[in-house]
C-alpha cells in the first residue's frame, strides 16, 4: 500500500469528469485502501476524490469524525454517489489539497440526501448534514471536474449565520 | 536580480488606474505578487507586491506617465517578502454600531491581549451623516478559544456596539 501522489491545479486532468464505476473487484478496493491512506497522510484533510489522484472513478471518501460535536457518520467510502436532495445554503470556508496556499468561501447546501454504493456494491442511502453534508459537496464535486475556485463567493461583505455555543 | 518592492498608490478614483498601472509594470517586465486594491472615500488605494530587477527609480519612471494622467501619487519600499506562506485565520470577529471615536482602537487591544494575531480587517463607515454606523469585519488567528475572545470583547463593549466572534472552521477535501 502507498500514499499517492495529489495532482494540484493547474494539471489540467482535475476538470476532467469521472466515470461510474462498473465492477467493485478487487482492483477497486486495493485503489481505495490506497486512497484513503494518501488523505489520512493530508494534514488536515477530511475528505478526498479518486480524480486527485489521478484516477477517474466516481470514488470519493470522506471522515469528518476528527471535528468535534457535529452530526457526522464516520468512515464513508461512496462509489458512484448521487446527491437527490439539497436543502438550507451557508457560507463556509475551504480549501483544497489539490489547491495548495488558499482558501475561500463557498456556498453549500447545509443537508442534503444521497444514494451510493458501498464496498460490498451495496445500494446506501444517507442524510449529512453540516460540516459533514460540505465535505461530501466538496469531495463529489471533483468527480466532476469542478473544484472550489469554481464555486468562490467573495470574502468581502459575507454573511454567516450566528452560531450558538452550548 | 530580482526583488521585492511594495507599491503603495493613491489618488482620486477613475476608471482605468489599475489597468493602466498593471500594464506599466508588466512592460518594465515586473510581477505582481499578492496586491489589495480597492476604494476608500473616494479614492483608490492599491498596495501591490512587486517583484523585478529594476531600481525604485525606474520602476518610477515607468509609471510616471499614468502617474501623472491618473495624478496618483506612488510609494516603493523594498521588501523582504515571501509567497506561499498564508496564514489560515481560525476567526473571525463582527463588529457594528453608532460610529464614534476609538472603536477599532478598542477592540484591536483587547485582540491584541489575547494574542489574536490579525491577518484581514476591513471597516466601513455606513450610514448617513447625521447617523453613521461603523462596520467592521476582521479575520485572523489565534489560540484564545472563541468564547473567551468574544467575553473579553463584550466586557468592553458598550451597548450600542454588537460585537460577534465567529469561529473559521476551514474543511480541507
Amino acid at each position: 500500500m502507498a500514499v499517492l501522489p495529489i495532482l494540484t491545479y493547474p494539471d489540467a486532468t482535475l476538470k476532467q469528469v469521472s466515470h461510474e464505476v462498473e465492477q467493485i473487484d478487487d482492483t477497486v478496493l486495493s485503489f481505495i485502501t490506497e486512497l484513503e491512506e494518501t488523505m489520512r497522510n493530508g494534514p488536515g484533510g477530511v475528505g478526498i476524490a479518486a480524480p486527485q489522484v489521478g484516477h477517474f472513478e466516481r470514488i470519493v471518501i470522506v471522515d469528518v469524525s476528527s471535528k468535534p460535536k457535529i452530526e457526522q457518520h464516520g468512515r464513508l467510502v461512496l462509489i458512484n454517489p448521487e446527491i437527490s436532495r439539497w436543502d438550507g445554503m451557508k457560507v463556509g470556508r475551504e480549501g483544497c489539497m489539490s489547491v495548495p496556499d488558499f482558501t475561500g468561501n463557498v456556498i453549500r447546501a447545509e443537508r442534503i440526501a444521497l444514494s451510493y454504493l458501498d464496498e460490498q456494491g451495496e445500494s446506501q442511502e444517507l442524510e449529512a448534514s453540516g460540516y459533514e453534508a460540505r465535505a461530501i459537496q466538496h469531495e463529489l464535486d471533483h468527480l466532476d471536474g469542478l473544484l472550489f475556485l469554481d464555486r468562490l463567493v467573495s470574502r468581502r461583505n459575507d454573511l454567516f449565520k450566528r452560531k450558538t455555543y452550548k | 536580480m530580482s526583488v521585492w518592492y511594495m507599491l503603495t498608490i493613491v489618488g482620486r478614483d477613475q476608471p482605468g488606474i489599475v489597468a493602466d498601472i498593471s500594464n506599466g509594470l508588466f512592460s518594465a517586465g515586473c510581477q505582481l505578487g499578492e496586491t489589495s486594491m480597492m476604494r476608500l472615500g473616494g479614492n483608490f488605494t492599491m498596495m501591490l507586491m512587486v517583484n523585478c530587477d529594476k531600481t525604485e527609480i525606474e520602476i518610477e519612471q515607468q509609471l510616471q506617465s499614468s502617474l501623472t494622467e491618473h495624478k496618483l501619487r506612488l510609494h516603493i519600499d523594498p521588501i523582504e517578502a515571501y509567497l506561499h506562506e498564508h496564514i489560515i485565520p481560525n476567526m473571525r470577529v463582527s463588529v457594528y454600531g453608532a460610529d464614534r471615536p476609538g472603536i477599532v482602537a478598542r477592540v484591536t487591544k483587547i485582540l491584541q491581549q489575547q494574542e489574536f494575531n490579525i491577518l484581514d480587517l476591513e471597516s466601513d463607515v455606513a450610514g448617513s451623516d447625521d447617523k453613521p454606523i461603523y462596520v467592521m469585519h476582521i479575520e485572523g488567528h489565534s489560540s484564545t478559544s472563541v468564547e473567551d475572545i468574544e467575553r473579553a470583547l463584550l466586557n468592553e463593549a458598550q451597548s450600542e456596539i454588537d460585537i460577534k466572534v465567529f469561529p473559521i472552521d476551514t474543511l480541507v477535501g
